[in-house]
């Protein structure tokens, strides 16, 4: 469980975090969803400490990680695992270096042990057998796998994905977001997903927070994001067509 | 920024790892650009040199002392850093704003890995390991080259060039040539990584940060060059 408690961010005098109070529950794929440019990006970054709030505290199953100092960060950050936006793959290693490079970095494990957990987690993605590719030579969707790999490599205890499914197409969008859900409820972590696609909200969002003007507008889940009342949520929620059609369909049945 | 730079790294053998793996980027890669500019530059002093000489009274050995003082002075360690400071400067920084804005360097922060020192430290340590060995290389090209460019011109004899290389040589002029290339080294990747490491947006201001990199870098190293000079051969 993570919980923020009272965080603001501003950049050069601009505030783009207001006071935001949330918990992000274990073993749920909690998502944090908002138009563009509303300070989702940057509430994960705080969380995760790639920007420093100013004021507010962060809890990682009640360690304080604002009041801790480098080497203690760097440990709670064994137990995070990240997905990028565009995945961040280590462009110079093949795939199983990536996958290998947290493991041989702040583990004791044997080469074999390394290479065991390494294919478990590349099977876990469906990438088996593509051990030798160089990130370069992978599709978007491949290499959002490869960083879910990455990212699990460790055992995660809170796994963060940024846009897991910017740049690509809807079918692949699905396999992600299943990848990210079936992988959240069989390891118990707690997930953290930033995304504005409505697909993935209806798709995987046990927990959801809307942020609106660097404001927690409103929390709920799948099920009553499609009913809530408020203006900016249904304005959302329904900003595509195909929403917009599903609506009217829905309501001349109704 | 140092600071965090010489930390101990999170592993030793990733460290001596990376460490070799930029000795061949930024040493024994450079060593063609090197070696084509030490022998023209070393070629070009010896010309010149011989080319002024009027004046009976000068020795016919001078053409090869001064081009062995001006080589091991100034030409090898200022010129080459100068050179190294655009070719390992701009690769430098290039490569870790990349990582920068593709956010691999997050990555690296998120997993709990110390980015600054897990990139920077073997940078630095390859510069210190083989610019050195970059200079002295290009100090006997240098000297090889002005050779060459007297005996084809047919300007001096091979004995008489070499009894003016072995003229006054004073071996602190080697230490001080050193000494300079060891800061130039540290000031050349410090200063790079600095620029890809801080940089922001996306690739059109990798590629600034990279310029500003080179031009930072070649005005320092002129500026250490002069206090050096002053320090360790007037004081």
């Amino acid at each position: 469980m993570i919980e923020v408690q009272q965080l603001s961010k501003s950049f050069n005098g601009q505030k783009v975090l207001f006071d935001i109070d949330h918990i992000f529950e274990e073993g749920k794929v909690n998502l944090i969803i908002g138009q563009s440019g509303q300070g989702k990006s940057v509430l994960a970054k705080c969380i995760v400490g790639l920007y420093e709030a100013d004021a507010g505290q962060i809890l990682f199953d009640q360690r304080n990680f604002t009041q801790m100092d480098r080497s203690e960060r760097s440990n709670i950050r064994q137990e995070i695992g990240m997905l990028f936006q565009a995945a961040a793959l280590f462009d110079s290693m093949t795939v199983e270096q990536n996958v290998m490079f947290p493991l041989q970095m702040f583990t004791n494990m044997t080469k074999a042990e390394i290479q065991v957990r390494t294919d478990f987690c590349l099977e876990r993605v469906n990438l088996a057998g593509r051990n030798k590719l160089m990130p370069s030579e992978c599709s978007g969707g491949m290499q959002k796998r490869v960083g879910i790999a990455r990212a699990i490599a460790m055992n995660p205890r809170y796994l963060f994905c940024d846009e897991p499914n910017s740049g690509l197409d809807p079918k692949t969008s699905i396999v992600i977001d299943k990848l990210i859900r079936d992988i959240t409820h069989e390891y118990n972590i707690t997930t953290v997903v930033i995304t504005h696609d409505m697909n993935s909200v209806m798709e995987i969002g046990d927990h959801i927070l809307f942020i609106h003007q660097g404001k927690k507008w409103w929390e709920g889940n799948r099920h009553s994001i499609i009913n809530a009342s408020n203006p900016e949520i249904e304005s959302f929620v329904y900003a595509s067509s195909f929403m917009k059609e599903i609506r009217s369909q829905l309501q001349k049945k109704a | 920024m140092l600071g965090v730079v010489f930390a101990r790294p999170n592993r030793w053998r990733f460290f001596w790892k990376h460490t070799l793996l930029e000795i061949e980027q930024i040493g024994i890669n450079s060593l063609p650009i090197v070696a084509l500019m030490s022998t023209f530059m070393g070629a070009v002093i010896a010309l010149q040199t011989a080319s002024s000489m009027e004046s009976p009274l000068l020795p016919d050995y001078t053409v090869g002392f001064i081009t062995q003082s001006s080589t091991i002075l100034e030409f090898s360690p200022t010129i080459i850093s100068l050179i190294l400071a655009g070719k390992v400067g701009s690769n430098v920084a290039s490569e870790i704003g990349t990582m920068r804005v593709t956010e691999q360097i997050d990555a690296l922060e998120i997993m709990g890995v110390n980015s600054l020192n897990f990139l920077v430290l073997p940078k630095i340590t390859a510069a210190f390991v083989f610019f050195p060995v970059l200079v002295i290389f290009s100090m006997a090209l240098s000297m090889l080259g002005g050779w060459l460019a007297l005996l084809v011109s047919d300007l001096t004899t091979t004995e008489i060039y070499i009894l003016g290389v072995r003229s006054f040589f004073n071996p602190f002029h080697i230490t001080y040539a050193l000494s300079k290339t060891l800061v130039f080294g540290f000031l050349i990747v410090s200063i790079s990584s600095f620029f890809g490491y801080y940089v922001k947006g996306g690739s059109l201001d990798v590629g600034k940060a990279s310029t500003q990199a080179v031009v930072s870098s070649s005005v320092a190293i002129l500026i250490a060059n002069f206090i050096l000079t002053q320090l360790m051969l007037l004081s």
